[in-house]
Parts: structure tokens; sequence; C-alpha cells
């Protein structure tokens, strides 16, 4: 029996109005990506990496064809069932980390459980636990400015993971980094990926996040002209 | 719950320009309830005062007296039967005689109303007893504010002219034997009190009166000729007078209110505008966009909560102080019952309903910015590039 794919999507374009006219972002995408894969979508800037991320995290809909994320067509998703997919299945992690300036570190990742009301015992055990992948236990109390750019990203995949989701969605997650913490974060994503079986997709344009990928998939003018497999050393 | 922790945690996050929009509010709340609570003080004082000096626990009208209309106090005038009487002299009721007449002092004519009240009555608080002392002239008593008027003082004579029963002028010299000091412009103003034995004799209405001033334990009700006009009704142009100032000073209220509500509704469009980011991170991270309208507009509604803590924090120290000292308007003549030193009152309804119309307020000046978020969408907020 086949394996359904996690995020499956079938001869998708967006189109975004601009003027009088409309500007289309991708073209007739086809693509599946499968549990456990640490995937990357290249391509230069406004090649259409964020809008296909953006759809895939039920974020913003397909103007024409279907994008299946977990099975559910993201364009029949209601609000409130596309907060829920979010909340309880995918992860975000985004270029300037997006942290909530006035929570602590431990309140930034508790975040998502909180909206899951998961009690606070449960909340508590399983930011720890996050901040134990990421290394940041002595950072519990932190407010986000009183981090390090690294050390922020670091918080952000402690957020995105500690709900155990299916799928992290990271959107250039290393472009505000140094190469020290770049390198520093993907093997923390990595580890994850290969420990907790997540599966990890991102946009990027960073030469150092290629090097981590397993399949690296290019997009050009809102198409896909290269996907492969990549053979890491 | 949640919007409501996650407001809090914002709120307080946000830390000055929290605070700037609390002070502004805590204030409108603590002028509101002390505006409010100096006229609801104003206005016992003043119910209290008028009982006290001028209508007891209602009156008992001849039918044809209208205490508006001097050209009714000839005609208004009955014999008291035994049974008033038998009630008089319980102290139940106390009878006024009330006649129109001029004075002359310092050689000009003022038309003032007689009133005859008796020296033994302990119903109102007129200093009658002191009409009982004897004298060649008339013993009369006046308030400070007639006494001002006509320029006189305990022990001056002036001459008194009117009219008996049958409308013939006599005249007599009467004495100033107290000036008494109420703050009660209607017992005083144009007014001289002389026993009401005095007064019948002088015109000719032997035990008449013009109407009687019921004590605490007339049970209410008409008697015989008598119209019983309840204190509701008799305190009714004072409650008008101090709604029409209590609807002046809504005005005020409502102004410095919208100026703390307009801060609320600033902080609030500037907050979206410049949270956006935060905005988009709240829906990733799994909030419908109608959830994150609620924190906003909790988070904006929470600036009331607040307020009404920090306004309790100075208030009531400030409401408690007020309470004990009172406020000292000096010796006001305003024409109108107001007492020189007012103690304002603070009821729960007040307080409470000013907490609620403060709340309800800032959460409705919080919602309508926070419903462009519903607007939003998510991937535009994330990058903030909305406008």
């Amino acid at each position: 029996m086949a394996i359904t794919p996690l995020i499956q999507i079938e001869q998708m374009t967006k189109r975004f109005p601009m003027g009088k006219g409309s500007f289309t972002a991708l073209k007739e995408i086809n693509l599946n990506i499968g549990a456990g894969e640490f995937t990357g979508i290249v391509g230069p800037s406004g090649s259409g990496k964020t809008t296909l991320l953006n759809i895939i995290g039920t974020l913003d809909t397909p103007s024409e064809g279907t994008a299946k994320v977990l099975e559910q067509n993201v364009s029949l998703l209601s609000n409130r069932q596309a907060a829920q997919l979010r909340n309880r299945h995918l992860g975000f992690i985004f270029q300037t980390y997006n942290l909530f300036p006035v929570y602590t570190v431990f309140e930034n990742i508790e975040f998502a459980l909180l909206l899951q009301h998961k009690p606070a015992s449960e909340r508590k055990k399983a930011v720890m636990e996050a901040l134990e992948w990421v290394g940041l236990t002595d950072k519990v109390k932190s407010k986000p400015s009183m981090l390090s750019g690294g050390e922020c990203q670091r918080v952000a995949i402690a957020r995105s993971m500690v709900k155990r989701p299916e799928i992290v969605l990271a959107d250039e997650p290393t472009a505000n980094l140094d190469s020290e913490n770049s390198h520093h974060i993907l093997q923390t994503m990595k580890k994850l990926n290969e420990e907790l079986k997540v599966t990890f997709l991102f946009a990027t344009h960073d030469e150092k996040v290629m090097k981590y990928l397993n399949r690296m998939i290019t997009l050009k003018d809102g198409k896909v002209a290269d996907d492969k497999s990549m053979h890491l050393s | 719950m949640l919007a409501l922790k996650l407001a809090f945690r914002n709120l307080i996050g946000a830390g000055l320009r929290t605070w700037l929009n609390v002070a502004i509010l805590s204030f409108a709340f603590v002028l509101i309830i002390f505006y409010n609570g100096l006229i609801d003080g104003w206005n016992r004082q003043g119910q209290h005062d008028t009982r006290q000096w001028e209508i007891g626990n209602g009156q008992l009208w001849h039918p044809s007296y209208d205490r508006y209309d001097p050209y009714t106090f000839a005609d208004s005038h009955a014999l008291l039967s035994k049974k008033v009487q038998q009630l008089v002299n319980k102290g139940v009721l106390t009878p006024v005689l009330i006649r129109q007449a001029s004075v002359f002092p310092q050689g000009r004519e003022q038309n003032i109303i007689l009133k005859g009240i008796d020296p033994n009555q302990k119903i109102l608080k007129i200093p009658s007893s002191l009409l009982s002392q004897p004298t060649e002239d008339y013993a009369a008593i006046i308030g400070k504010r007639m006494a001002k008027s006509l320029k006189l003082k305990i022990g001056d004579q002036t001459l008194l002219r009117w009219r008996d029963k049958n409308g013939t002028f006599d005249a007599h010299k009467i004495r100033i034997v107290s000036i008494f000091n109420c703050d009660v412009p209607s017992a005083d103003n144009g007014q001289i009190y002389l026993s009401l034995a005095t007064l019948q004799k002088m015109t000719n209405l032997k035990n008449e009166a013009t109407l009687l001033v019921a004590g605490k334990d007339y049970r209410g009700g008409n008697l015989e000729i008598w119209k019983f006009k309840s204190t509701k009704f008799l305190l009714s142009d004072l409650e008008a007078l101090i709604k029409a100032k209590k609807g002046g000073g809504t005005v005020l209220e409502g102004m410095l209110l919208m100026l703390a509500l307009l801060a609320i509704f600033d902080t609030q469009v500037l907050s979206i505008f410049k949270r956006q980011k935060e905005i988009g991170t709240y829906i990733a991270l799994g909030m419908t966009r109608w959830q994150v309208v609620g924190v906003f507009t909790v988070e904006g509604g929470t600036h009331s909560i607040l307020a009404a803590i920090l306004g309790a924090a100075y208030g009531i120290p400030l409401f408690i102080y007020l309470n004990t000292t009172g406020i000292n308007f000096g010796a006001p003549d305003m024409g109108i019952t107001i007492a020189q030193v007012i103690f304002p009152y603070y009821s729960l309804q007040l307080i409470v309903t000013t907490i609620i119309i403060v709340i309800i307020s800032a959460t409705i000046v919080s919602y309508l910015p926070a419903r462009k978020i519903a607007k939003m969408r998510p991937a535009d907020a994330l990058k903030g590039k909305l406008q």
C-alpha cells in the first residue's frame, strides 16, 4: 500500500491582484513531500518560495489547483479548521524569529500549548524538554531582547517543536545569522528531524542550508525548475 | 480566559505605554466618581436640611395654597379642627400661617412673606422658641440672607405693614430677636417669622393656619380639608435642579472620558499597525483572526480594569479624606439649598455604574480598531506589509 505524502500539491497556481491585473507568483506546481523529509525550496528572491510555504502553512490559499496538507485541502478549510491544523500539526520558523517581545523565553515557547489548553504541569514539562533540545535551559526567564540572534532562533525552533508537529516550515531561518550560528541552528534542526522524524521544509537561498538538505526543490519564476535528492557527505 | 491571560501579559509587558493610558483613565474614573459623589452629597444634605428647616415629613396644605403664587396666600387659611389641634398638641403637626406684608427698613419698602409659627414646635429647626420672649414690639426672627437683604441685625426694629383678614391695612414695629443660619434659602429669603398667636391676632385669623408641617410620626395622607404634600413632591424642585447640575457635569465627564478613551483608541491603532508581525505570528501559531481580535479587544479593555485598580489606590484614600473633612464652599449664596461644607457621598451604585460604563466604553473603543485584524491576510501581516 502506497504511503500518502504529508504534502500533496497538484497543478497549483497562485496569483496576487496587482493594479487592474494580477501577478502570478506560482504556476502549475506539482509536488509531494513525504514524512521525515528535510527539504529545501530554493531559488532567487521573488521566485515564490515564501508563497509556497505560506500556502502549505494554510496562511494563504491557492488560486487554482489543490494543496493538501495532512490530507486536508487547504482551499476548503474554514478559518477555524486552518487554525487548528496550524496549532496541532504545523510548526513555523521565521527569518526574523517573530518572538513575542514582552514574553519570556518560557512564555514564548509555552504559547502554542496554551492554545491547546494543556494543563500547566504538562506545558512546563514540554517547554523544558524543548529548551533542552535547543540547549537554552538557562535562558528560561530571559526576554527575547536579552538574547543573541542565534539564541532567538533556537527559541523559535523550540517554540515550533514544543507541540511535536508533523511538519515544520522554516522561512529563511538562517538569513539573519552568522555562519557559526547558522550551522548550530541547522545541526539542531537536523537532529530533531532524525530523532523525532519531523518533516522540515525550508524556503532558503542560503548555501549553508543546502548542505544539510536531503532534497532540494528549485523554483524559478514561480515554476519548479528542479527537484533533486541530495546525498549528504 | 486565554485572551484575558494574553492581554494581561501583553499589557504588563508594554510597560510605560500601558501605564500612561491607565493613569489617564484612572484620573477619569476618580474625577467622575468624585463629581457625582459631590453632587449626591449635596443632594442628600440639601434634602436633609430642607426637611429639617422647611418641610418636615411633608406638609398639609390649605386647598387654595400655592407656594409659588403669593396671591393665593390671602385666602389660604382655615380653622384648625379639634382633631387637628389634638395632633398639634401631641407634636405630630405644627401649624404655619402665611401672609404677605411689607417692611420699611431704613425708609425703603420691601415686600416680604410673614410666617406665623408656634414657638413650642419641635418639628422644624427654626429657633421659634425665641419668639416667646416678651418684648413691647412684636418679636421676629429672620435668616442670615434676609438679615443681609434688609440690613438688619439682632435688636433692630423695623416697621411692618400687613392686611388683616378683611383687607384692612395695619402696621406695627417688629424687633429682630434672632438671626438664624440655615442652608435652605426657601426658609430664609424674603421671610420674617413671628409667633403664630401674634400673627393670628394681627390678622384676625384666630386659630387658623395656611399649612401644617408634619413631624416624623405623621402617617401621611390628607386630613379633613388639608391636602397632604409628600416630601418627594416638596423636594422635586431641588431634585430637578440637582439633576440639571448633574447633566451639566455629565458633559464634562464625557469629555474627560472621551480623552482617556481616545488615548486607548490611539494606542490600539498604533499597536495594531506596529504589531502586525506579532498578529501574523499569533495566527501562524494557531489562533483564528477573531481570537486575535479578541486578544486586542480584551487588551484595550483591560486598561480600564487596571485603571480601576490604580484609581482605587489613590482615589479611596482621597475620598475617605474628603468624606471626613468635607469640602468647604465658603458661604455660598446661590439661591439654592447648598451647605457651607459638603460631604461627598459615594454610593456603591455610583462606583459600580462608573466602573461598568468605563469598562464597556474602553472595550468598545478597543474593539473598533481591532476589527481590522479580521480582514488581514496572515501572510502580509507576518511580513508587516499592511498599511
